[in-house]
């Protein structure tokens, strides 16, 4: 072929994960028995086409491999071979094969085959024994006996392909000059075409093809023998749109009865096309192979930056653009504004700005949404996980996900995977009992977990719900006791003891297993989503079950802020975890052995927190009744900063401090005001953990 | 201050391939050299954004066109008694190749004063050292309009790893 073809691969590579995806949740609902017809067409269409892409592309182990799975799926979807447990679970694994050498070809590394070959194996294995039953000839066995002719037959000379297309097949985009071409580079090629079936001039449609042709492919002594599976190859993508037989040509086995007067005049035609075609192209060739060859430098960093593309509805870009152009015109419409601004025309000028800001923030807002993506691409692994769970564990699973359409940033859905895996992995393994277990308890055997999603405010709430045993209350104190993590006589609230399995190194299941139980999950979890500037909490129902909630930030890209200053600097307080901001009554203010400050709010106490003390900056001053008190929450805990004044407040786009520094503890990161300088983002939990440590120093704390 | 000879020199050096072109700044009457090919801009002194809890020379950060840029005092680094930051004192922003990837950051320095080419052979290795400049932070010494030139090693300089270290102190 003249084109060169890796300037796709990136697109077939990102279409055949797609692919893969429709083929796990398609074998997932063979598997359980609600499939119909259509699906089962959908997963043979999946595995054909990314198996026709991987021959194009020269992937072949990942071509061959599909075939064999290919193979499996027609018989099934012919009905030749019942669809069963076994082959469904095999056909999975097929898929994790397939992921794993795709990864391979997109990072351009020779493939990890040893998987490969021994699923490749069983696959055989599995297509072996049922050849009893099936009636008609197995594919793969035809093929098999095929090159089998290829390689015994000494006197075979060449092939002989019949290749009638159908009608339509022109209008798939595949043209048969291409594939006459291609073949004529095996060997010496001679071609027939049957013009009988070519209907009268006048009723004749040219998007249709009429002819059928005989093509002897003799051995070339140069090229030497020519492999069926070459041939097969060329008319790979349209196998499903011809009638095509290759048989192999013999010694004096010639096939001269079909050949018409007219047909060398067929014949010359497509021929002399074809050169002009490749003529045409070969100019367009050279670029994209340089492209390529920069391309190549850069695929390791492409993987660490973990970016890669997204893929925006076009209604979105759309919008995008009408308000460009809306901005625009503002934007003209001030400047023509500035050229002759006289005093007069200050209410115009005042208008334009309102419109500019409106502009920019309507703008702003659908940037944002690009990054939205619906909450299913990270929901759509669990049907899989829970599948291949319950198998392992012997226990019987149904998941229900509800709102799988909200939507919410794609780097929060990046980092959340992981953390709700391993929910999901808990609720199965420790939630959920076994059946016996389940049965004797008065449940139905079948235990079901809910992920549920939707939005509340600015957060996306996501569930996990479980009917399981719900947390064991009295194993979780024992166990806190014993790492001494709660002295005996404590008399813990309820939700205090269930926060504890978010506790570093607590595990309640008596047995490790390999799915959970290793006690290093949940307060990594939690670790997670907090860095994410959410928040998790379980509440649970001995005997009902279990409920994880996380409560999660829309976007990690803009956050409403309250802008406050302590002395001379300008810090933002996120207004999530902001409950109220309030003057001082110096009346209601405690302290504890001296040290540890507390205020009186309404009927609780919460403790104080001089920001300048953590952050070590002048105050004004620190007098208290000076100050204002901002109460917040954050890790569960309330606490009062004390602060000089309080600004404004004001959407800010949140810059990473990681770029070009690092982490500071209490600081989320920082952002850019409207006169240009530098402001930082507290993070409450971490600040009020720092607060903590904090000796208190207070020499002129009384003051 | 340069007179003809200089130029010509300079000017060979220009087309010597063995030679890399250097920019000097002051700090403390002392002259010091970096690869110009890491300086992105030299801007004027504008008020810095202070972080908590870092090392005292990290002076703060900046907005450099939306960037979030650190700002290092090298009289602070080097324990040199400080001045009031005036008119000429200036923030050269650097690239800085660090193992994971590339930063962006700033030195505060008095003043920058020229740009040199410097021959590979004109650089001789540094002197084991003893005192608050570390010999690490010294890629060689070299002689310009007889004066003594340090050639500093701004990856090990600006090295995170390095300010990450030294925050346990602050």
């Amino acid at each position: 072929m003249s084109i060169d073809l890796s300037q796709f691969k990136q697109t077939f590579i990102e279409e055949s994960d797609e692919g893969l995806d429709v083929l796990e949740s398609g074998l997932l609902a063979l598997d359980s028995g609600t499939a119909d017809d259509e699906v089962i067409h959908a997963v043979f269409r999946a595995a054909h086409s990314i198996k026709g892409g991987a021959g194009t592309f020269g992937l072949n182990e990942i071509a061959s491999f599909t075939h064999v799975m290919e193979t499996l799926l027609d018989e099934m979807r012919d009905g030749r071979r019942a669809i069963s447990k076994e082959g469904v679970n095999l056909l999975l694994n097929s898929v994790d094969v397939l992921r794993e050498l795709m990864d391979a070809a997109r990072d351009d590394v020779a493939p990890e085959m040893s998987r490969a070959n021994e699923v490749q194996a069983q696959l055989d294995v599995l297509l072996a024994n049922n050849d009893g039953q099936v009636q008609s000839a197995d594919v793969s066995d035809e093929e098999q006996t095929g090159s089998g002719v290829s390689n015994s037959g000494s006197e075979q000379k060449g092939w002989i392909v019949k290749f009638r297309p159908h009608e339509h097949m022109l209008r798939t985009g595949n043209d048969t000059v291409r594939m006459f071409k291609e073949l004529s580079s095996l060997g010496d090629m001679e071609n027939s075409a049957d013009l009988t079936t070519l209907p009268e001039f006048t009723l004749m449609d040219p998007e249709l093809s009429y002819l059928s042709w005989t093509i002897t492919l003799k051995n070339n002594e140069e090229q030497g023998d020519i492999d069926k599976a070459t041939i097969e190859e060329i008319f790979e993508w349209v196998e499903d749109d011809c009638d095509l037989t290759i048989e192999p040509l013999f010694e004096g086995g010639l096939v001269e009865t079909e050949i018409e007067p007219s047909e060398p005049v067929e014949n010359v035609i497509p021929v002399a096309e074809a050169a002009t075609i490749s003529d045409n192209v070969k100019p367009i060739e050279e670029p994209p192979v340089e492209n390529t060859s920069t391309e190549r430098v850069s695929p390791k960093k492409k993987k660490s930056s973990e970016g890669g593309s997204i893929r925006v509805g076009t209604n979105k870009v759309d919008t995008l653009i009408n308000m460009v152009g809306e901005l625009v015109i503002t934007q003209s419409m001030l400047s023509q504004m500035g050229d002759e601004f006289s005093m007069d025309k200050l209410e115009g000028l005042r208008e334009g700005l309102a419109q500019l800001e409106r502009n920019t923030r309507e703008l702003q807002e659908s940037v944002m949404r690009i990054r939205m993506l619906p909450i299913s691409f990270s929901f759509q692994r669990f049907p899989r996980l829970v599948h291949d769970l319950s198998q392992k564990m012997d226990k019987k699973i149904e998941l229900k996900m509800t709102g799988e359409q909200t939507e919410l940033d794609k780097t929060v859905m990046e980092k959340i995977g992981d953390p709700l895996v391993h929910l999901v992995r808990n609720s199965l393994d420790h939630g959920i009992e076994s059946p016996e277990i389940r049965l004797a308890a008065g449940k139905s055997e079948m235990g079901t977990i809910n992920l549920n999603a939707y939005h509340q405010g600015g957060f996306i709430i996501i569930e996990i719900v479980d009917d399981g045993a719900g947390l064991p209350k009295d194993k979780l104190l024992k166990k806190a006791i014993e790492k001494g993590l709660v002295s005996p006589n404590e008399n813990l609230p309820d939700e205090k003891i269930y926060d504890l399995i978010f506790h570093p190194g607590f595990s309640t299941a008596d047995q490790v297993s390999d799915i959970s139980g290793r006690g290093v999950g949940m307060d990594v979890v939690r670790k997670n989503i907090k860095e994410l500037g959410g928040n998790v909490d379980v509440t649970t129902n001995p005997g009902k079950g279990t409920k994880f909630t996380i409560r999660l930030p829309l976007t990690l890209a803009i956050l409403d802020g309250q802008l406050i200053r302590v002395g001379s600097e300008t810090y933002i307080i996120p207004l999530v975890s902001i409950i109220e901001s309030l003057e001082i009554q110096t009346e209601n203010i405690n302290s504890i052995a001296g040290t540890t400050e507390v205020y009186k709010m309404r009927d609780e106490y919460i403790p104080l927190v001089r920001l300048y003390e953590v952050f070590d900056v002048k105050p004004e001053t620190t007098r208290l009744q000076d100050c204002l008190l901002v109460v917040v929450e954050g890790d569960g805990g309330k606490a009062g900063i004390v602060v000089d004044d309080l600004l404004s407040q004001q959407q800010v786009v949140i810059k990473s401090l990681e770029t070009n520094y690092r982490r500071l503890d209490g600081i989320s990161g920082a952002t850019i005001l409207g006169d240009g300088t530098v402001a930082l983002i507290l993070d409450m939990s971490g600040l009020l953990a720092m607060a903590k440590e904090i000796e208190p120093v207070r020499s002129y704390a009384n003051a | 201050m340069s007179n003809i000879q200089d130029i010509v020199g300079d000017l060979d050096a220009l087309t010597d391939e063995n030679a890399d072109q250097y920019l000097t700044f002051i700090i403390a009457g002392e002259e010091y050299a970096i690869d110009i090919l890491r300086v992105q801009e030299i801007k004027g002194w504008d008020k810095v954004t202070t972080l908590p809890r870092t090392p005292e020379y990290l002076q703060g950060v900046i907005n450099l066109r939306g960037t979030i840029v650190p700002i290092v005092d090298l009289r602070k680094r080097f324990n040199m008694p400080t001045i009031v930051y005036g008119p000429t004192t200036v923030v050269i922003v650097l690239r800085v190749v660090g193992e994971e990837h590339d930063r962006i950051m700033g030195i505060i320095v008095d003043g920058v004063s020229d740009v040199h080419n410097l021959k590979h052979n004109s650089i001789k290795a540094a002197p084991e050292m003893n005192g608050s400049i570390d010999a690490r932070f010294v890629s060689g010494l070299t002689t310009i309009n007889d004066k003594m030139v340090v050639i500093m090693d701004i990856d090990t300089l600006l090295n995170s790893s390095d300010l990450d270290l030294e925050d346990n102190v602050a």
